[in-house]
């Protein structure tokens, strides 16, 4: 059965991602749905389809069951492969050690013996906090041109914002002269996606030594990369122009959902080229009724549309009464929202109910800030649920 | 009990000769995303049969590329799963090999092999056209309980001139459910009936027999023949499906099944049903896309389409574009069809990957509709 793989990928999915509060408060962030019928990890997962790469390793650790059911044997991904695939890999007991996995370098460290099965030169390392479409088998040859020993993906964020990020600074052949990790002063706009190809060996070298010391995060932002670039390792950044956006927060979560309307979408799913795939269920179409408006929204199978719909993104089997009007809002699998209710400026989460004239959030322009409805919460008839509210109010 | 299912993907192929020319009846796509054979499949997965065999006939590439292994229903299996049942002919002269099959009792010979390798106590047929949601192990637990031989399903229809139960057989049953007569559906009938749906569930060692016995006599006809024959000795019981049923047998058939997917009831009992979701296979469209200019109502719509004009009381597949200034309305359009700017379209049937260009106009009537083929432009 043995075969060699060139490239197999670690996908980090174990992230809490407290910023989404009550999102995520049954699921691990990369679970977290996006775009009316995908999850976040769908789109490295995908990435790593259309780029030819067929052995994923998951590394779980915050609420496991929603994403170990979700991704199963791979399925919908075509990573139900006879060797290689996708494997969820959660933190285990040893002989002479157990532990969670302490960070995100720490987990691969845990997981050596899973990658050694196939041989291969390089480790791919990605993150499920991102929403993208990235060709890695082009990041992949720019590694082996360049003959780097790690290469990290980049992209130019607005110079106001790169203090949230980690910072490369490189020279003119593309090699990284600095990193900083979250800089006050940011020496430039070049961003951290989060995505690193090692070659093997001298990642374990380092994953080993990183190990040993007790002192250390065991992250490959704040040690592993420093350690590199201190000793002189050969790494490069690739740039990547695309669309990226990181949706670890509520904020940016409902931004980038937006970014998937309008005649011409920043960010489109809508590609043959590229298809994100992703868990299907057995859903009739989308029916529209009669007394329905809809503009400039995206909805999915199983909808049932009687009431008013704009600028909004609608999950499989949402239930929208005549009468209701859902205004700037991501709703999520199985919501319902009732007769003249009104809802504007949201995240409702999955199962949501909303009952009959209850109105939700205020106008996106009032500058009052989204309002959030967690997992299963009901609204009554008539109920009013403020601007920028959060239920369960975690923060 | 167990049982193993067959389907006939061919069955009626010539009641839609538009549409089947390059297809079987059982790959006919139907309600925005599924393909007719869906039906059939899911309600056998759903009362936990998992070996079926599809008896195909001809044309049935779409139908291979639709049911690929068989995972989207859940019938990649080791032992069973979804076979597919081609027919043996040869192009020279092959005694083993028969002439391509003509009738129901045909194509079940030809399947005979199949049917004595299933281990499974009984065989559930049925037709690829249809339409329903149906608890086939409410039948199976029925079937067993009677120590029936065979239980024929039925739908109680109104029969007139216009409504012909889709030629299906008329099944004559006593006050206890014993099937006393099957009778080939003349057009002289009016009133209610019940009509077979041509579901049924068989013994296995029954319909064996049956099939031995009809080689031996020379049989052709299923109905007429074989089970009349057998009809004295068997017992044979009725079991009365009461909900929602259609049958395709003309295009304005096709039409108006599709159409009556808006209407609430139709779609609860098809689609809606607690544990008994209809599959079909998966082709990751994205969720669809409604514009600024997108007036919508009264639509069944599948994804993947992009909307930015006005469709009323229609029908829209995956993948379809309906642009600017377009109104569709009493319309079906299949898979990645679509049209220009300013069309106007009205009782139109659109095959899949039609281009409608810039500002045509196309009508057809209800009990017409106007139909364009496959691929083609206009």
């Amino acid at each position: 059965m043995f075969k060699k793989k060139e490239c197999v990928a670690m996908l980090l999915a174990g992230g809490q991602g407290s910023r989404l509060y009550a999102l995520t408060q049954q699921v691990a962030k990369p679970a977290v749905p996006f775009g009316g019928k995908y999850r976040i990890i769908d789109f490295p997962l995908s990435n790593c389809t259309n780029s030819g790469i067929d052995t994923v390793g998951v590394l779980t650790q915050y609420q496991p069951l929603v994403l170990n059911d979700y991704i199963g044997n791979g399925l919908p991904w075509d990573l139900d492969r006879a060797w290689g695939g996708v494997k969820i890999l959660p933190p285990y007991q040893g002989q002479h050690s157990r532990d969670w996995y302490k960070g995100t370098a720490h987990a691969i460290y845990q997981n050596m013996r899973f990658i050694d099965q196939f041989d291969p030169e390089y480790v791919l390392v990605l993150s499920g906090d991102h929403i993208y479409k990235m060709d890695y088998s082009k990041m992949l040859r720019f590694h082996k041109n360049r003959g780097a020993e790690c290469t990290i993906a980049v992209i130019d964020v607005p110079i106001e914002e790169a203090s949230r990020f980690g910072i490369m600074t490189i020279d003119w052949e593309q090699r990284i002269t600095n990193f900083a990790e979250k800089p006050r002063e940011p020496e430039s706009t070049k961003a951290s996606m989060g995505i690193y190809i090692f070659n093997r060996k001298k990642l374990y070298e380092y994953l080993i030594a990183d190990a040993k010391d007790p002192a250390s995060d065991n992250d490959f932002g704040k040690n592993i990369i420093p350690t590199m670039l201190a000793a002189g390792e050969k790494m490069m950044a690739f740039q990547f122009d695309g669309y990226w956006k990181d949706v670890g927060t509520i904020a940016s979560l409902w931004e980038a959902n937006m970014d998937l309307l309008g005649q011409r979408p920043v960010f489109s799913l809508d590609d043959d080229s590229w298809r994100i795939f992703t868990r299907h269920s057995p859903l009739p179409p989308q029916f529209i009724g009669d007394s329905a408006k809809i503009k400039n929204s995206i909805i999915t199978e199983g909808c049932e549309i009687g009431g008013t719909v704009e600028n909004s993104i609608l999950f499989p089997s949402v239930r929208v009464m005549p009468g209701a009007v859902v205004r700037d809002t991501v709703v999520m699998d199985g919501t319902v929202i009732e007769e003249d209710a009104r809802v504007q400026y949201s995240i409702l989460d999955g199962n949501v109910h909303i009952g009959a004239d209850a109105c939700i959030g205020g106008d996106r322009g009032a500058g009052s800030g989204l309002t959030v409805i967690g997992e299963g919460i009901t609204i009554g008839a008539g109920q009013t649920v403020e601007a920028g509210i959060m239920l369960p109010d975690l923060r | 009990m167990t049982a193993a299912g067959l389907i006939f993907s061919n069955i009626h192929d010539q009641s839609i000769p538009q549409m089947t020319a390059t297809r079987t009846m059982a790959s006919l796509p139907f309600g925005g995303r599924y393909r007719l054979v869906d039906f059939a499949l899911s309600n056998m997965v759903n009362s936990g049969i998992t070996k079926v065999g599809i008896v195909t006939h001809n044309n049935y590439r779409s139908l291979m590329d639709h049911i690929g292994t068989g995972k989207d229903w859940d019938l990649a299996r080791r032992g069973g799963g979804v076979i597919l049942l081609p027919p043996f002919v040869t192009a020279y002269e092959n005694p083993r090999a028969g002439k391509l099959y003509t009738t129901r009792l045909e194509a079940l010979m030809g399947v005979m092999e199949f049917i004595k390798h299933c281990s499974e106590g009984a065989i559930v047929l049925s037709d690829c056209d249809a339409i329903c949601n149906i608890d086939l192990s409410a039948v199976l637990e029925e079937h067993e309980e009677d120590g029936a031989d065979l239980t024929i399903v039925t739908k109680e229809m109104h029969l007139s001139r216009s409504e012909s139960g889709g030629g299906n057989a008329i099944v004559y049953a006593d006050e206890d459910g014993n099937v006393t007569e099957v009778v080939e559906h003349t057009r002289l009938l009016r009133g209610e009936y019940d009509v077979s749906t041509n579901i049924m569930v068989f013994s296995k060692s029954f319909l064996l027999t049956l099939l031995l016995d009809a080689l031996a006599h020379g049989y052709t006809a299923f109905y007429q023949q074989a089970l009349s024959y057998a009809m004295g000795s068997a017992r044979i019981k009725i079991f009365r499906h009461d909900g929602y049923y259609a049958k395709i047998n003309s295009l304005s058939h096709y039409f108006y099944a599709n159409i009556a997917l808006l209407r609430a009831q139709t779609r609860d009992a098809l689609f809606n049903v607690k544990d008994r979701p209809i599959y079909t296979k998966v082709r990751n469209s994205p969720p669809t896309r409604y514009g600024d200019g997108a007036v919508v109502a009264n639509a069944l719509i599948a994804d993947g389409c992009r909307i930015e004009g006005t469709v009323v009381n229609s029908i829209l597949f995956r993948g379809v574009q309906v642009r600017r200034g377009t109104v569709v309305k009493n319309s079906v359009l299949l898979q990645d069809s679509g049209t220009g700017e300013n069309v106007t379209l009205n009782c139109v049937i659109a095959d899949k990957n039609v281009m409608i260009r810039d500002a045509r106009t196309l009508s057809g009537h209800e009990s017409l509709p106007f139909y364009i083929g496959k691929g083609k432009m206009v």
